[in-house]
């Protein structure tokens, strides 16, 4: 079969179910990402955005299962203070979650969207614009046929964080979710994610930062062994607002986090950061990140470090633009990967685009294994090489775990990543 | 203490040999020194010992109360009382002071088979050992030896002896990079640890250490070998004379 026609027979068997039901606002909107997905056609693995990531299984129209994974009773973020919304398998589960009140923010789930009109003309809105310039029709795809998700509205200091967990109980679920997120200008609001969601999890998070607003955001991939994700995190940011985002990823078949930045007022900011850690030859984690400077005077930041083992592979692709006229840009990209074997690979593309004259835009990119002076130091003062590896892993991670501002939250997943280091040492 | 016996050593993957038959005994309790001229094998002499990759033992023995060194791993060495001091401290970002201070003294205790220190009695401990050397508590909280000066990585070294309490202790050129003043405090750190059942070897170039760490025996070390052993007399006789002399006799 040709490759037109495959990527069109795929495209079309997954637009063949049907929309979820919803009020019309909702409805117009869904078509609208349906029709954007039948004009772009699904992702194969020879388009240049997906050449070190094959997206077959992602897009295929059934999901591979996933064996469940048995965690212990304490799941990530549970000793942070936050209000606790579940979805088990992709459906919000209100006996296992908190009352959704807190002040300074709304919370109306996607599926009661009657409530939430000032998502009309939001929703859907900002993935459009990151379909320019590169096409991403598994975020389309995700708009179009996720029936739940929630919409939070911000209109003042949100008085507590909100966590969403994503919890499985049926080994084969194929889960979309859609969030949105309005920070009127001004507020702030801290929303943690957790989970591995569903065999095959996709979601999709809308974030409109508006002048002055600071969004945080830290979230915590599941370990289920098998489990795929593609995740887009699409977001507008205003002047003098923050946008700050961390996620640590631990195992999983497939992981590809797509994070497309905008920043379009004066003086704001944009960090994105990453830790990830796999071993063995079926995990393969992509991230993926675009931002564009539109606006004078702001500054970003991409870190992402990647801890590979026995065959595991890391994927890096983190573009920045800076617009004709966003002077004073700051823009700083590292991404670096820990081999702790010869199996492994890491693969990366830094990508500049500079139309103004005034910036300062820096990339690198590394690729090494454990410093041997450093082991050998530790080793010479009694620390056995297995605890000496996993300090100096540990050690390696800790600049992508700095750009968690929240302590108490960056101690959680420094915590969970000794422990898989400890579970994985050799 | 430790006894070393025609030891001869390789660099690996290369045919140079750098170790062509070291004898040396440190009784328990006595402090020796070792000078020589650069590339003579001081400090591959203390990496072999210590267990440092990129060496190759090709004949002789070296035991630390009649235990067999080289067959072990370096952190079977550091519990079983070996400690170097090294002549470049090696940076670790992302670890903090203190963390691995910590994990290196209850490792050695876990392979002891003692039980671990109290993170309450580690701490009184800690902050006594660093206030004598004057190491403040920021120094403690930040990344092992990250932007330390040349005299602060070395202080940190005699903290980590202090802390670690090693019956056989090496100075590897401890005395490079540093002033007069951080000379004398490092030297002050490690003469509040001489005892009866703790023995060093102190590694040098110059004999000016030696005047604030009094050996009992210095021995000449040149071309992988050990030439001539005497009384701290010998170190005066390099420092007016340098090492011409001596190389002249030993040919």
């Amino acid at each position: 079969m040709a490759l037109d026609q495959r990527r069109t027979v795929a495209t079309d068997a997954r637009l063949a179910a049907s929309l979820p039901a919803g009020p019309a606002w909702l409805t117009t909107a869904r078509q609208a990402a349906a029709d954007r997905v039948a004009a772009m056609g699904l992702p194969v693995r020879r388009d240049e955005y997906w050449r070190y990531t094959d997206p077959t299984t992602l897009v295929a129209r059934d999901a591979v299962p996933a064996d469940l994974l048995a965690v212990g009773d304490d799941p990530e973020f549970s000793g942070i203070d936050a209000v606790c919304l579940v979805f088990v398998d992709g459906v919000f589960d209100a006996t296992q979650s908190d009352d959704p009140k807190l002040a300074g923010a709304t919370v109306t789930r996607l599926a009661d969207a009657q409530d939430a009109a000032w998502a009309d003309g939001l929703l859907g809105q900002l993935e459009a614009r990151g379909q320019t310039p590169v096409a991403r029709p598994l975020a389309a795809l995700t708009t179009a046929m996720a029936a739940d998700g929630v919409l939070i509205h911000v209109t003042g200091q949100a008085g507590r964080a909100i966590h969403l967990r994503y919890d499985r109980r049926d080994a084969a679920a194929d889960v979309a979710l859609h969030h949105v997120v309005k920070l009127e200008a001004g507020t702030t609001l801290t929303l943690l994610e957790s989970g591995a969601g569903a065999a095959r999890f996709a979601s999709n998070m809308e974030v409109d930062v508006a002048d002055g607003a600071t969004f945080h955001h830290v979230r915590a991939q599941g370990r289920d062994h098998g489990r795929r994700m593609n995740t887009h995190t699409f977001t507008r940011i205003g002047a003098d607002a923050t946008f700050k985002s961390f996620t640590l990823s631990v195992n999983g078949a497939l992981t590809r986090n797509d994070c497309i930045m905008e920043i379009m007022g004066d003086h704001a900011t944009a960090h994105v950061a990453g830790a990830s850690v796999g071993d063995g030859d079926a995990f393969h984690h992509d991230d993926t990140i675009f931002i564009t400077h539109d606006a004078v005077g702001c500054e970003s930041r991409q870190v992402f470090k990647k801890v590979l083992r026995n065959g595991a592979v890391g994927v890096f692709q983190g573009k920045i633009l800076v617009k004709h006229g966003a002077q004073k840009t700051d823009g700083y990209q590292i991404s670096q990967s820990l081999l702790l074997d010869g199996d492994s690979q890491f693969l990366a593309k830094p990508e500049l685009e500079i139309y103004a004259d005034d910036v300062a835009c820096s990339h690198g990119s590394t690729s090494g294994a454990i410093d041997e002076d450093a082991l050998f130091y530790l080793r010479s003062r009694g620390v056995p090489h297995r605890t000496a590896t996993t300090l100096l892993t540990l050690s390696f991670l800790a600049e992508a775990l700095q750009e968690i501002a929240d302590e108490a939250l960056a101690d959680d997943l420094r915590d969970r990543l000794a422990g898989w280091l400890d579970r994985h040492a050799h | 203490m430790l006894e070393i016996k025609g030891l001869t050593v390789d660099l690996q993957d290369e045919d140079k040999s750098i170790l062509k038959g070291v004898d040396l005994t440190v009784p328990a309790g006595e402090v020796h020194a070792i000078m020589g001229p650069n590339g003579s094998g001081k400090s591959t002499l203390s990496y072999v010992l210590s267990g440092k990759d990129g060496y190759a033992v090709t004949g002789g023995t070296a035991t630390l109360n009649g235990i067999d060194l080289l067959e072990m791993e370096p952190e079977e060495r550091a519990a079983a009382g070996l400690f170097l001091a090294f002549q470049y401290p090696v940076e670790i970002p992302g670890v903090g002071n203190m963390t691995f201070l910590r994990t290196a003294v209850n490792a050695q205790r876990k392979a002891r088979g003692e039980d671990e220190l109290s993170a309450g009695d580690f701490l009184k401990s800690v902050r006594a050992k660093a206030k004598d050397l004057q190491i403040d508590a920021d120094m403690l909280k930040r990344p092992v030896n990250v932007g330390f000066s040349g005299g602060e990585k070395k202080r940190n070294e005699i903290l980590q002896m202090a802390m670690l309490e090693p019956k056989m202790c090496i100075l590897d050129e401890t005395d490079s990079g540093l002033d007069v003043d951080a000379m004398k405090l490092v030297a002050d750190g490690v003469n509040a640890l001489r005892s009866e059942g703790r023995s060093f070897l102190v590694i040098t170039h110059y004999q000016r250490l030696l005047d604030h760490i009094k050996p009992d025996v210095v021995h000449i070390m040149a071309h992988g070998r050990i030439i001539k052993s005497g009384g701290p007399e010998l170190a005066l006789e390099v420092e007016n004379n340098g090492y011409a002399d001596l190389l002249a006799e030993e040919a």
